[in-house]
């Protein structure tokens, strides 16, 4: 029963530190192995662990680029957390992943910091997943493939007014189709996204002043349905009869789709077409030949285009401190721009993206190429 | 607190109460009556709802629930009197509230069970999502199993200490402003949203180990801070209800203080603390906030709690959800995974606490 | 800390035993300590996090609305006006959700303690134990796969029958609105107030209730006058717990409101209110630098309503310790 006094007061003290003792315990300890040979051809050979976060646009076809790069470079452990464009965007600038996926181009409060992240050297965008967005709605009765809309009836919708589905505007654009009474439910977005922002960009850009709104990746109006997340829309406009919204195509379902008019004819999506536009599109006024940032044309005419598409672009730096991190980033991102890794993340059951076409392939190549180790 | 000198008198007992009234004889409704009221009920209102066009199970019975309130209650009044028919509603509306708590419950489980079937079995359990891309439907939740158990048992073994110990302060030392206060902030952190303890444990972290820093760790710290004060909350509240009387006898038999509350009022409230200490761990299993912003997910088993990305079973069930198609379904067995563990550690803290809880009336 | 150390003089000559009961002894003292300790962890931890809070809240605090105005989805004048309709639609949802939830609860609580055969209550506890068992997510999987569609004719009813009053004006399928919000919020806290009140309801002095019922009681008028004033004290502390949990729910509110920012009242439009919890983690992923600021400020307001919340609550307890049988 004798204690010093020592132990007493440590012991009561110990309660008081517990949460930090637990806390110390831990110490991340950083693997320093891996090859240091600048070997890039065999990918066998790699090992440790790539960590990406960002866009959760391109979650699905990230599971099939993972498994896939899995096949050809068993040692090397590839995560992605799903957190969004922004969480991405800001963890890969802190140094926290080595790789982001994100639905906009680093801005350029975002280069600056890119430089300091990437040990001096610059930030690598390059758009490796395309994907049209597709406009479903919600009604049952109308038995056509695709309804048919132009841009400047799409923005009336959204914008509220148009209300019901027999209105003239709908009826003048698609003959022989009857359509019902039934009073529209516009859903859009409830969180910020990537898929909003290039909705209302196309809204905005082709609909010739019929949308009164600014583009933005947080939806404009108030006070209608909206869903969280690509599912939120899609549960919500499958959970009420006339409802209308945008959601990543391949997300689509059983719910019917629209056809959007470009030039003179009606456009429905297609992996196709989502390419197309995206060959036709200039390159944005800041991009070099490592930021391959799409300027998308939303007013383009070509035949066979569809100008509503999301460009999520993977971001990654050209300098590393480690070999490691260096190799596996670009012995990964050459996966998934490759034929294959493009061919996959393109089939249906996967992300049903539109795969980038070879010129871009080669531009993409070449940036990656240029991924180095700090000497 | 035994009751065995006194003959339970069953207060519905048709004469007994009656007996003592100046009035000779209480007329009183027959046993069957409130069956006969209730059968009634659901018939007229199948009746009505008929006529009026659309009669739906949900509709007959909730119109059949008001006629059967209102008619006994009403004929109660004029047969046995104000009291009685008091009595009578308030007997209805318990027992109604009780039903329409099963109707969340069965839905849930329900659903949970039927659409978590699909895909739930042995090796949904034992594999995990490497290479699982596609509408693939092979692939598992065994990281998420260990995941959730590793980082929900240490958020347990930060909060259970701290909260009894704090519990214990505060029914039987504290006195004074720092318990007042402490009992004031112990409210005050039941209502941190998870979100925020979420944030506060991965700035806490980053701060220390640097910004790449990911462990499953973060998570236990930000479910312990939900889970502390739910602890401590539901642990006092057991404490304050052993009967002083017991303290009493207990410190006035020579045993010191410590004992007293070890032996005396720990022993008494065992059940109530574990019933307490599971509620707590039910609050925060299921969290998913928190445990998207500091764990993150990942495809296979982590078992190092301090260092890398962990799966879990709710961040699994929501992502899974978020991406549609066969994630939906995959959601939905996760869930189901999730309340079967559950249900074993209650089962099991049941167990404990019959094993330990001394004999009492009840 | 609390703990003093003992002359040295009686420290030497060893503790007998009855030093040891009249004094507590060591072990008394330790015991005393790790438990005063452990409080004033609780002290330092919520100090912590309202500092981690208000310093990552500073710039959002200090910042002008025109700098607020360039986070693409703040759309207020000021910072306030931005945290207002969120304040209002996170006290709605869940005073609304209290409001459904206690009464249900305190009935579920008198069915199990005093109400149901005693062969039955126990099991019948287990199984409203098995709610709280559910993981929110589940909540919300469940809210809004099968819950929307059920409330929908109800509500199409409701907005029908009683559209002439403002709340239930304006209904819009499919019934993604506060109430349904509410809804799924009740039932999520339904389980911890049960759970409270029941162990408090079984904990009536047994003489209390046999007294009242020799008096010739009906078995309510027993519950009214001997076990409800016993209890009460421990459901309020029940509802609060309650509403706490209902204050912070994130995803299950996440995946079953159509969301807005005004000060509405109307219970079945869509688009109207928002709480802030599920605000945060919606807006969360895709914030960076000063919309993280504004988030935790929201998180700053929550965290004040909270405080504010559990003043009222012990002001309201501390009026009514005089009627509680509890010591």
């Amino acid at each position: 029963m004798k204690l010093s006094r020592f132990t007493r007061a440590g012991s009561a003290a110990a309660v008081g530190v517990l949460a930090l003792t637990l806390a110390a315990c831990s110490s991340s300890t950083d693997s320093g192995g891996g090859a240091d040979g600048a070997s890039s051809d065999s990918t066998e050979d790699l090992t440790g662990t790539l960590a990406g976060a960002g866009a959760s646009s391109q979650e699905k076809a990230v599971a099939g680029w993972i498994a896939g790069f899995g096949d050809i470079a068993p040692g090397v452990t590839v995560s992605y957390d799903a957190v969004g464009s922004g969480g991405g965007r800001e963890q890969f600038l802190s140094g926290a992943t080595q790789f982001a996926g994100s639905d906009a181009a680093l801005k350029e409060d975002e280069l600056a910091t890119a430089t300091d992240r990437c040990f001096g050297g610059e930030a690598i965008e390059v758009p490796l997943y395309i994907s049209p967005i597709a406009v479903i709605y919600n009604l049952p009765g109308v038995d056509t493939e695709h309804l048919q809309l132009s841009p400047e009836t799409l923005a009336k919708i959204f914008n509220r007014e148009i209300t019901t589905w027999n209105d003239p505007a709908i009826a003048a654009e698609n003959e022989g189709v009857e359509l019902p009474a039934t009073a529209i439910i516009p859903v859009n977005r409830s969180d910020e996204s990537g898929t909003t922002e290039n909705f209302t960009e196309y809204l905005e850009a082709a609909s010739n002043g019929a949308w009164p709104h600014e583009a933005s990746g947080d939806w404009p109006l108030s006070g209608g349905q909206s869903g969280q997340g690509t599912q939120g829309v899609v549960d919500t406009v499958t959970g009420a009869e006339g409802a209308i919204g945008y959601a990543d195509a391949s997300r689509a379902g059983d719910l019917g789709t629209v056809a959007i008019k470009v030039g003179e004819e009606y456009v429905p999506f297609s992996p196709e077409a989502a390419a197309k536009v995206v060959d036709a599109s200039p390159r944005a006024a800041d991009a070099t030949d490592k930021r391959l940032v799409v300027e998308i044309d939303r007013t383009t005419t070509e035949a066979g285009a569809y100008p509503l598409v999301l460009i999520s672009y993977s971001i990654a730096c050209d300098t590393y401190d480690k070999a490691e991190d260096a190799e596996n980033v670009k012995a990964y991102l050459t996966y998934v721009a490759s034929e294959e890794g493009q061919a996959r993340a393109a089939e249906p059951s996967v992300a049903g993206s539109a795969p980038i076409s070879d010129a871009l392939r080669t531009e993409v190549q070449a940036a990656l190429d240029s991924i180095t180790v700090t000497s | 607190m035994t009751a065995t000198d006194l003959t339970p008198t069953t207060p519905a007992a048709p004469d007994g109460p009656g007996s003592l009234h100046l009035v000779p004889t209480q007329r009183r409704l027959p046993r069957w009556a409130p069956w006969a009221f209730a059968a009634g009920g659901v018939l007229v209102a199948a009746g009505i709802l008929a006529v009026a066009g659309n009669p739906t199970v949900a509709g007959v019975l909730g119109l059949g629930a008001v006629l059967y309130a209102v008619g006994l209650t009403v004929t109660s009044r004029f047969v046995e009197g104000a009291r009685w028919a008091t009595d009578r509603l308030a007997t209805t509306l318990v027992t109604f509230a009780f039903l329409l708590a099963l109707i969340p419950l069965g839905s849930l489980l329900w659903i949970v069970v039927t659409r978590g079937a699909k895909l739930f079995g042995a090796t949904f359990l034992s594999t995990d999502m490497v290479g699982v891309y596609g509408d693939m439907t092979s692939g598992g939740i065994w990281h998420a199993i260990v995941g959730t158990l590793l980082i929900t048992g240490a958020a347990t073994v930060i909060s259970v200490p701290i909260g009894l110990l704090t519990a214990i302060y505060l029914v039987e030392y504290g006195r004074g402003a720092l318990a007042r206060w402490i009992t004031f902030l112990v409210d005050v952190m039941t209502g941190i949203p998870s979100i925020v303890a979420g944030l506060f444990a991965f700035a806490l972290f980053t701060l220390i180990f640097g910004p790449a820093y990911r462990a499953g760790i973060m998570g236990a710290v930000a479910l312990s801070l939900l889970m502390t004060p739910v602890v401590i909350r539901s642990v006092e509240e057991m404490l304050r209800l052993v009967p002083n009387e017991l303290r009493e006898a207990s410190l006035a038999l020579g045993v010191p203080k410590w004992l007293t509350i070890v032996k005396v009022v720990l022993r008494t409230s065992i059940a109530g603390i574990v019933t307490g200490v599971m509620l707590s761990i039910a609050r925060v299993i299921g969290e998913t906030a928190p445990l998207l912003l500091t764990v993150g997910l990942i495809t296979q088993v982590n078992w190092d709690l301090f260092d890398g990305r962990m799966a879990t079973l709710p961040v699994f069930a929501y992502r899974q959800y978020e991406q549609g198609g066969v994630g939906i379904d995959r959601a939905w067995a996760a869930a189901l995974t999730l309340i079967l563990i559950v249900m074993l550690l209650n089962l099991i803290a049941r167990l404990v606490s019959r094993l330990f809880s001394p004999k009492t009336a009840r | 800390m609390a703990v003093t150390s003992p002359p040295s003089t009686r420290a030497g000559l060893g503790s007998e035993p009855t030093v040891s009961a009249t004094k507590g002894g060591l072990a008394g003292r330790l015991f005393a300590g790790l438990s005063t300790g452990a409080g004033i962890l609780i002290l330092l931890v919520l100090a912590a996090v309202a500092v981690f809070l208000v310093i990552e809240a500073w710039p959002a605090l200090t910042a002008s609305p025109e700098e607020l105005q360039e986070i693409s989805w703040f759309k207020a004048d000021s910072l306030l006006a931005y945290i207002g309709p969120l304040v209002f639609g996170t006290l709605l949802a869940s005073i609304l959700a209290l409001a459904i939830a206690v009464p249900v609860s305190v009935g579920i609580a008198l069915f199990i303690s005093h109400y149901a055969p005693r062969r039955l209550a126990q099991g019948l506890g287990y199984l409203i134990d098995l709610l709280a068992a559910i993981p929110s997510v589940v909540y919300g999987l469940w809210g809004a796969l099968w819950l929307l569609p059920i409330l929908n004719p109800f509500f199409t009813w409701l907005s029908g029958t009683l559209g002439f009053v403002p709340l239930f004006e304006g209904y819009q399928a499919p019934a993604k609105n506060i109430m349904s919000a509410s809804i799924v919020l009740a039932v999520m806290i339904l389980p911890i107030i049960t759970a409270v009140s029941r162990e408090v309801f079984l904990q009536t002095p047994v003489l209390h209730e046999e007294a009242s019922l020799a008096l010739g009681a009906t078995r309510w008028e027993m519950v009214r006058m001997a076990v409800l004033p016993f209890g009460r004290s421990g459901v309020i502390s029940a509802s609060m717990l309650g509403l706490g949990r209902a204050l912070g729910e994130t995803m299950a509110v996440l995946m079953v409101i159509s969301p807005g920012f005004l000060y509405s009242l109307f219970l079945l439009k869509p688009g109207q209110q928002q709480t802030i919890a599920a605000n945060i983690a919606s807006k969360f992923p895709e914030a960076s630098g000063l919309a993280v600021s504004t988030l935790i400020a929201t998180g700053l307001a929550l965290f004040v309503i909270t405080f504010v919340v559990n003043m009222i609550a012990r002001w309201i307890i501390a009026r009514r310790k005089d009627f509680s049988g509890a010591n």
